[in-house]
Formats: C-alpha cells, structure tokens, sequence
C-alpha cells in the first residue's frame, strides 16, 4: 500500500504518551512535521466535541487537505487519535 | 488493511473479551491491608490534615483506574458528559463494584449549588477503625473521598471531595457523608451543554 497512517496517545493533559506511524511511504522529512501539527490542531476539535455525545468513537472529525483525523476517545479523557488518507476510511 | 498481520499474531490476548476478574476479596485482608495503610501513613506525618491528603491521595490513583475499567466492562463503552450522570455512575456502579452494594443515598446540597452529598450508614472502610478523642474530625473516609475525586478528575469533572462524620440519632454510629463541591467550570459547562 502507499497509504500510510499516524496514530498517537494523547494523555488528559495533552501530553503524547505514543507516537506510531503505520503503512509505507517514501518521503519523511517534511512530511513528520505535518502529522504533528494536524493532530495538535485536531485537539481543540475533539475536546468541544467530545462533551456533545456519550460515545467514544469519533469518526472523521476533522480534514486537512486529503487526510482525516479519526479520534477514540476513552471515559479518563485520554484520547487515540488516528490520521489517515482519505481514500482508506 | 493495516496492521492485519499483527492483529494475527496477537489474536489471543486482544480478541480475549475483557473478564470479570474475581469479583470478591476477602473482608478482613483489606481490613488488614487498609489499617496497615492509615498507620503507616500515621508514622509519616505530624498532623490530621496531612494524613487526611495522604490517603485520599491513595485512594485518587484508585479512581482513576476503576473509572476507565468500569466504563469498558460495565457500561458498554459510553462515557458520561453531563453532572447526574457521572454523578449516578459514581453513587451505583462505583459503589457496587468496590463495596457490593449502591450506596444509601444521592443528595443535593441546598445551600450552594455546586454541593452534592453521597451518603453511607456504615462505610467499609471505616467498619473495624476508631478515631481516638484526640484526633477530633479525621475520618479514614478520606480513602473513599480520594477514590471519588479520582473519579470524577478523570472524567474532567475537577471537584474537591471530603468526608464527614454527621451523627443520626437512632443510630449507634454516625452516617458517614462524601461531600463533593464541583468546581466552577464544571457548573458553567453543565449550563452551557443546557
């Protein structure tokens, strides 16, 4: 696959416990940067949305050019945010 | 899809359903182990309210732990949002799975709004202790005050717990009160969400 997919752990505080990134993909340099700052930008998001519903899995909140933010958020407020390309939600 | 070929490997742990677990322990091994626990915090500190922080501080790390494992086996992966329900989740579902039972009763402070009031005739924790005269208020219930606060913490509800002796007549010993006082943001997003 060309695909590939950023996944980090992100504690109550907004502190990132885990950083992983799943799938093949030929450039990284500037490209390790851009996870980063999509996924700090998806925090605010998620954290308006998460007192709107009661359930944990947040589908696509959020859109940067083609990639989506998916969000999992557990009952301690800790939340799995999961990055992907467009084409493989 | 990603990651198939791990999932494979781990099949036997992850795709275990999560179990009960052994749902009882033995009344007086925790007797023993919490008596251990307040008199090693006795040796530690000088005076009442530094042992009361100690042990609520104990029992903080308790609750944050049982709100995430009760969540994903009791509660079917829901999270509570909203005041009466963290509040009702605490009062049942906490209580029943660390005391066995619900606890006697949910109440509303009437004085102030941010004021709530769980209620227990005989705390499990406190059952085998006696406060001597000269220690005056302290109440080993700062432990379930401390599971409390952790509970609520977790869920982003900050919240300052603390717990009471409030004598009834008719009674031999006196009720024992978890008084919770929500902290403003907590008040000001229950009205916001409406």
């Amino acid at each position: 696959m060309t695909s590939t997919a950023c996944f980090i752990i992100v504690s109550r505080n907004d502190i990132p416990i885990y950083e992983a990134e799943v799938g093949s993909a030929a450039k990284r340099e500037d490209a390790a940067q851009l996870h980063q700052f999509i996924l700090h930008a998806a925090l605010d998001i998620v954290q308006d949305l998460a007192w709107t519903t009661s359930a944990m899995f947040l589908k696509a909140i959020d859109r940067f050019n083609d990639l989506v933010v998916s969000v999992y958020v557990t009952a301690g407020h800790i939340l799995y945010i999961y990055r992907t390309d467009l084409h493989m939600s | 899809m990603i990651g198939a070929g791990k999932i494979k490997q781990y099949s036997n742990i992850l795709e275990k359903p999560l179990s009960k677990g052994k749902q009882e322990v033995s009344l007086s091994a925790f007797a023993f182990l919490f008596s251990e626990l307040v008199q090693y915090n006795q040796t530690q500190v000088d005076n009442i309210s530094e042992l009361e922080r100690r042990l609520e501080d104990a029992g903080y790390a308790v609750g944050a732990r049982v709100l995430e494992l009760l969540c994903h086996r009791d509660k079917g992966n829901r999270r509570e949002t909203r005041l009466l329900g963290i509040l009702s989740f605490v009062h049942s579902t906490v209580w029943k799975v660390l005391f066995g039972k619900v606890a006697d009763s949910l109440e509303k402070g009437t004085e102030h709004e941010d004021e709530y009031m769980i209620s227990e005739k005989d705390l499990l924790v406190n059952k085998f202790i006696s406060v001597p005269k000269d220690m005056g208020t302290f109440n080993c219930g700062a432990f379930v005050a401390g599971i409390v606060r952790g509970v609520l913490d977790g869920a982003e509800f900050p919240a300052v717990v603390t717990a009471h002796f409030v004598p009834m007549e008719g009674l031999q010993r006196a009720r024992t009160t978890i008084l919770i006082k929500f902290a403003e943001e907590v008040l000001r997003r229950e009205a916001r969400l409406g």
